[in-house]
């Protein structure tokens, strides 16, 4: 499904990102864990197609398409989805309204026709039932005056209702509470499916008793420097990150 | 890259989409201001003896004054003589008497505009006066208005008609000495609208004018006089445009609204005058006088503006709440792209006990705009227990725009509340991209951002109205990011 080859980037003049490859079959879950400020972040918006990144090297091909030429809403259309690790608020702008203008816009992009409006409020009250949330939050402006857990599950439900190809997740489980982190951890297990792949990135274990990955992969220094399955993670939650990282450490 | 470049060049051609010129044979007087265009324009109007002899007062003390400059506005010098001050569609000497007699080329006019004037294909509950430079081309449902008491007609049929309420209110709202531009109004206008509710009736239709410029060189000074006697209700909308063409046109209007007791005026404006090009050129200088006078307890009015048009906005919607309890409100946006300037707010003068106001105004900046919010709550030492809030947000967008906020206060009375806040932001590169991960173009992004900034004063808005004035401001800031 996703091909991240040699990939090059830099935010501002440093270079973040310094040769990462990683590969995601369909149907797939990868977890990403990684230090602060190795470049888990950098790697999901470039994957988005934030600005302010320049990739500088590389390639990554999604679906057997050329991800990094369109434009950010043309990667949404294609079925990318990025949960953030800071979720914006936007005041005045209904949480219902913002996610049915993104479906109509992928629906406009297959050439299919909009969606029907009765079909699409029993879509999101079912999601946001799964999400456990209030009738009350979809009505309200996005993200605005959420808590910081309300906010991370928000995402969770926005990722239900657009139902991506791709779904990469940039440390949803951070500051949430227990039965939150059980919550999303149901909603994003209800999502698994064979055409469907998560790119997870955590620093935690926890998230992972829940939502069992496939691999796991460690970046650091801007590169993937081991990879592993679910066992990796409960290694690194022992050991921490620096027997990897002196494992890896090129000498000279 | 070109496929790009014919996207912007279509946004761009699609801005303005009211730029047309209707071709019609016009009696234009020629430029020039003096005593005898006044009498000139009295006699068109065949006017009474008491109009022609304010006009003249009016004149005269207006040419005792000079421009204000306190604004925060660049205008390039005006040449008063250089304007035409009456241009009327050629038609039958006493004006058409029926839709039938009027020109088809100003029906298909305001066919064009989104205005049919024939009844049976009007917009539901709405009545239309509908002026056409200096004169109104015809008003809608005239009689069905007529059966619930109200009369809804123009100015110049008003003045003839109605003398007696003419005489007794022109002018107490907004005398012909309030300022420079209010007095050159005076002297000089043509048309406009004249609205009486009488006691107790709730006006059963929506009530809205619609200004065209069309003629070139010539200025637009309507006037518009509304009264709510007591107990009565009424809702009412102005929208304007006009051609796209490289020379300013002035357009100064004045407002006069007076409420009695326990009645209410809802005015609302869509303005979208031309805003002028890209570099700056051509554009309606928008310099208007408008206020609503609540002279009786309990009175209220409630101004909602939408101003996305003009090269130069000039305007400041006012309150003076004289009743016991009356209520003022000032709910706007303005928006200002690539060379517009906008320097607009509202006056709330407390005289009245307990008497309560709010101020939401809404600016957003783009290109190299410049915008400034100018508003004064004065409360006097009569005004027991007086409210006010205001809250005053600025968007900007792009790197070159300006906003700015000049709240003034004056607090005669201990009693009072006052409050006020104001925020500028810019619409963040974050929000935008969030959108867009979600699946919306730049484009949509931008236009959901900015509905949200200005949702609470949309939904002041008539419900027929809200709408337009949604996609009005999509149209008015295409183009304004990336
Ligand atoms: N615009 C920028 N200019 C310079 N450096 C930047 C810029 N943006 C990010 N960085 C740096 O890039 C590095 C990687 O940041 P990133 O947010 O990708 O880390 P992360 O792995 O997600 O960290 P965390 O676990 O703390 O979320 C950090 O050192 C950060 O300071
Ligand atoms: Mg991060």
């Amino acid at each position: 499904m996703l091909n991240i080859d040699n990939l090059h980037a830099n935010a501002g003049d440093t270079e973040i990102l310094k040769g990462l490859n990683l590969s995601i079959g369909t149907g797939e879950v990868h977890a990403i864990m990684g230090p602060n400020g190795s470049g888990k972040s950098t790697l999901a918006h470039v994957l988005a197609g934030r600005d302010g990144y320049e990739v500088t090297g590389g390639t990554v091909t999604f679906l057997g398409t050329e991800l990094l030429d369109m434009l950010p809403e043309e990667r949404a259309w294609h079925g990318i989805f990025l949960g953030f690790q800071y979720p914006i608020e936007i005041p005045g702008v209904n949480n219902t309204y913002l996610l049915k203008a993104a479906l109509n816009a992928r629906q406009k992009f297959r050439g299919e026709p909009e969606i029907d409006a009765a079909q699409f409020l029993r879509v999101i009250k079912d999601k946001a039932r799964l999400m456990q949330m209030e009738q009350s939050f979809l009505n309200r402006s996005v993200n605005e005056g959420f808590s910081g857990g309300e906010k991370k599950r928000n995402e969770i439900f926005q990722m239900a209702v657009l139902e991506p190809r791709l779904a990469i997740l940039d440390e949803t489980d951070s500051g949430l509470d227990i039965d939150a982190l059980k919550i999303v951890a149901a909603g994003i297990n209800a999502l698994r499916s064979e055409d469907r792949s998560f790119l997870i990135v955590t620093h935690y274990q926890r998230l992972l008793d829940y939502i069992e990955p496939d691999f796991v992969h460690v970046l650091a220094g801007g590169r993937i420097i081991k990879s592993g399955d679910k066992s990796l993670a409960l290694e690194l939650e022992a050991k921490g990150y620096d027997w990897v990282l002196d494992e890896t450490a090129t000498p000279g | 890259m070109s496929a790009k470049n014919s996207e912007v060049k279509k946004l761009v051609d699609k801005k303005y989409r009211h730029g047309f010129v209707t071709d019609i044979g016009s009696d234009t007087i020629p430029p020039g201001l003096n005593e005898d265009v006044i009498r000139l324009i009295s006699h068109k109007k065949d006017e009474p003896q008491f109009m022609l002899d304010w006009r003249l007062k009016a004149y005269r003390y207006w040419e005792t004054l000079r421009e204000p400059d306190w604004a925060m506005l660049n205008i390039d010098p005006i040449d008063y003589q250089d304007i035409s001050y009456y241009s009327a569609p050629k038609q039958n000497d006493d004006g058409p008497k029926s839709l039938d007699e009027v020109d088809p080329k100003l029906l298909e006019t305001y066919e064009k505009l989104g205005i049919p004037l024939h009844e049976r294909a009007a917009l539901a509950g709405v009545a239309v006066d509908a002026v056409f430079d200096s004169v109104s081309v015809t008003t809608t449902f005239r009689e069905k208005l007529a059966d619930a008491g109200v009369i809804f007609c123009p100015f110049s049929d008003a003045v003839k008609d109605y003398p007696e309420l003419i005489e007794k209110y022109l002018g107490t709202v907004v005398p012909y000495r309030d300022n420079f531009f209010a007095a050159l109004n005076s002297a000089v206008f043509s048309d406009g609208s004249f609205v009486y509710i009488p006691k107790g009736v709730r006006c059963p239709m929506e009530l809205s004018t619609y200004f065209r410029i069309n003629e070139a060189k010539t200025g637009q000074f309507e006037r518009t006089l509304i009264i709510a006697d007591e107990g009565s209700h009424v809702s009412y909308l102005e929208g304007c445009t006009a051609p796209m063409r490289d020379e300013n046109q002035l357009h100064a209007a004045v407002v006069e609204l007076i409420i009695h007791k326990e009645a209410e005026i809802k005015y609302s404006t869509v303005q979208n005058w031309y805003p002028g090009d890209e570099e700056g050129r051509g554009g309606i200088y928008n310099f208007v006088t408008k206020r609503a006078d609540c002279r009786g307890t309990n009175s209220k009015v409630s101004w909602t503006q939408i101003e996305a048009g003009s090269a130069i906005t000039w305007k400041y919607p006012s309150c003076v709440l004289r009743g016991e309890n009356s209520v003022g409100e000032f709910y706007s946006v303005a928006v200002t792209n690539n060379m517009q300037q906008a320097d607009t707010g509202t006056k709330m003068l407390h005289i009245g006990a307990n008497s309560r106001s709010t101020i939401i105004s809404k600016g957003i900046s783009a290109g190299h705009a410049q915008q400034s919010y100018r508003g004064l709550v004065k409360i006097l030492p009569t005004a027991h227990n007086a409210r006010n809030h205001t809250q005053c947000d600025s968007l900007l967008m792009g790197k070159q725009s300006g906003a700015h906020t000049f709240p003034y206060m004056e607090i005669k009375n201990p009693t009072a509340i006052v409050e006020h806040e104001a925020t500028t932001s810019k619409i963040a590169d974050d929000q935008l991209f969030y959108c867009r991960q979600r699946g919306l173009s730049e484009e949509d992004a931008v236009n959901m951002i900015v509905n949200g900034f200005c949702k609470e004063v949309f939904r002041e808005l008539p419900m027929e109205f809200a709408v337009e004035a949604q996609a009005l401001l999509n149209v008015s800031l295409e183009g304004a990011v990336g």
